[in-house]
């Protein structure tokens, strides 16, 4: 028997997700990357409530609940608080929801990505607001169902590229990782935590309660976006230098992402071919990126001071 | 495991907001409908299954995987990513 993760499980089982959660894998993933030392600052979202009513906790290490927009603002002061008590090892970890980075926490999140504050920040992505039933959020991918974009009000805006956002602060380190490539997420948590700095990481989370979706297909979808090339795979070091780290040699048609989903039911066969369009187009505009990036990626990454 | 804790009042509650105890208490293999039963037979302790399982009730024991029914909620992860098709399905009554 080999195993591919750590074996530490600092996610204790009876926590209150549904059944099939992607946002309980990435905490589970993540956690098994950072360890104990760490310190989660976590803001109103799914997993505000996953975790357990007062007194109980699902999470073997401290969490902050804090407000919805504050998740980088409470972690940055928290690390300020450890480096006055001269604890330079804690991880400060702020741990948010799309809804929670892409819109309301998003102005708290770029000041501590301005000023470099030494926190690493994961935002889990579900694509909605779903703790509060379902809702779109600047994350919902262009013509998804959400209560608040029934089928005849769809949503015509694309995703915000909040990598791009976060790439555009110069920050030492951003990474999207998968709940499908679990090894990859350790690795990346791993690297971002061994580097001095903002560090922001993009996990792809599927919802089966708010996608319409059977549970058992959570991990399968997540795959299913890399392999279609609907969610890549990538790293950005210091803000500019790119590294893909998955190319699906024979990529799939969106098709198959997009029809094991409820909230995908209403697309027409000319809808599937314009997001077709449009992911083979981002697609392109990445690896031009990522052009001669190649040798210049990680040496830059300034490492933590010991 | 984690006792049931009571707070009837002011002088029970912590000093500042904090968790007293995990979640252990709670038992959400109530909340399934459908049970993953391992085939050990068919099983090659690749412990894909362990790694997907969304709530870590896969436990290890003697380098095996052991689904902890007091939590599984039935989410049939481990059915739908095992390579070797060992996990079948049961209806629960
Ligand atoms: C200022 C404020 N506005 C609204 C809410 C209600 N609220 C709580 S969680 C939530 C949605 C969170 O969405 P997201 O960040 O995507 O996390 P998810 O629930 O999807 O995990 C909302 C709107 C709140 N708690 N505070
Ligand atoms: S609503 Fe979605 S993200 Fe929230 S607990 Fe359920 S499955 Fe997880
Ligand atoms: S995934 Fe299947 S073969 Fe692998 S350890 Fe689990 S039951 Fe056995
Ligand atoms: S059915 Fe879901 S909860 Fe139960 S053991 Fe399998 S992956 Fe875990
Ligand atoms: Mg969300």
């Amino acid at each position: 028997m080999k195993l591919t993760i750590p074996e530490q499980e600092l996610m204790q089982s009876g926590h209150l997700a549904c059944q099939g959660c992607g946002a309980t894998l990435a905490m589970r993933y993540a956690l098994k990357a950072l360890g104990q030392n760490t310190v989660l600052s976590i803001p109103a979202c799914c997993w505000s409530v996953i975790d357990g009513p007062f007194p109980y906790s699902s999470l073997k290490v401290p969490i902050f609940h804090t407000a919805f927009e504050t998740a980088a603002s409470a972690a940055s002061g928290m690390e300020a608080g450890l480096e006055m008590m001269g604890d330079k090892d804690t991880q400060v970890v702020a741990w948010a929801g799309d809804g929670g980075t892409f819109d309301i926490g998003i102005q708290a999140l770029s000041g501590a990505a301005e000023r470099n504050d030494n926190i690493m920040y994961i935002c889990y992505d579900n694509e909605a607001y779903m703790n509060t039933g379902i809702q779109r959020s600047s994350a919902t991918p262009r013509l998804s169902w959400t209560t608040t974009t029934p089928e005849n009000h769809p949503k015509e805006t694309p995703k915000k590229d909040m990598v791009g956002i976060m790439a555009a602060h110069r920050i030492p380190y951003v990474a999207t990782c998968s709940v499908a490539y679990p090894e990859d997420m350790v690795k990346k948590v791993k690297k971002a935590k061994d580097t001095q700095g903002c560090k922001f990481i993009h996990v792809f989370a599927p919802c089966p309660t708010g996608w319409r979706s059977a549970p058992e297909t959570c991990v399968k979808l997540a795959r299913l976006a890399v392999q279609t090339k609907v969610f890549p795979l990538y790293e950005i070091f210091n803000g500019v230098d790119y590294k893909i780290n998955v190319k699906p040699a024979k990529p799939k048609p969106v098709t198959e992402y997009v029809k094991l989903q409820g909230r995908f039911r209403h697309l027409t066969e000319a809808d599937i071919k314009q997001i077709q369009r449009t992911v083979d187009w981002e697609w392109e505009r990445l690896l031009k990126m990522a052009e001669g990036c190649e040798e210049t990626e990680e040496k830059k990454g300034k490492k933590k001071k010991k | 495991m984690t006792e049931k804790i009571d707070i009837k009042g002011e002088k029970d509650m912590p000093a500042m907001a904090m968790s007293l105890g995990l979640m252990d208490w709670n038992k959400t293999g109530s909340w399934r409908n459908l049970r993953p039963v391992i085939d050990y037979e068919k099983c090659t302790r690749c412990m894909i299954c362990w790694k997907f399982c969304p709530d870590a009730c896969i436990l290890i024991r003697d380098e095996e995987p052991v689904i902890d029914y007091d939590y599984c909620k039935g989410c049939l992860i481990c059915a739908e990513e095992c390579p070797r098709d060992a996990i079948s399905v049961v209806k629960e009554e």
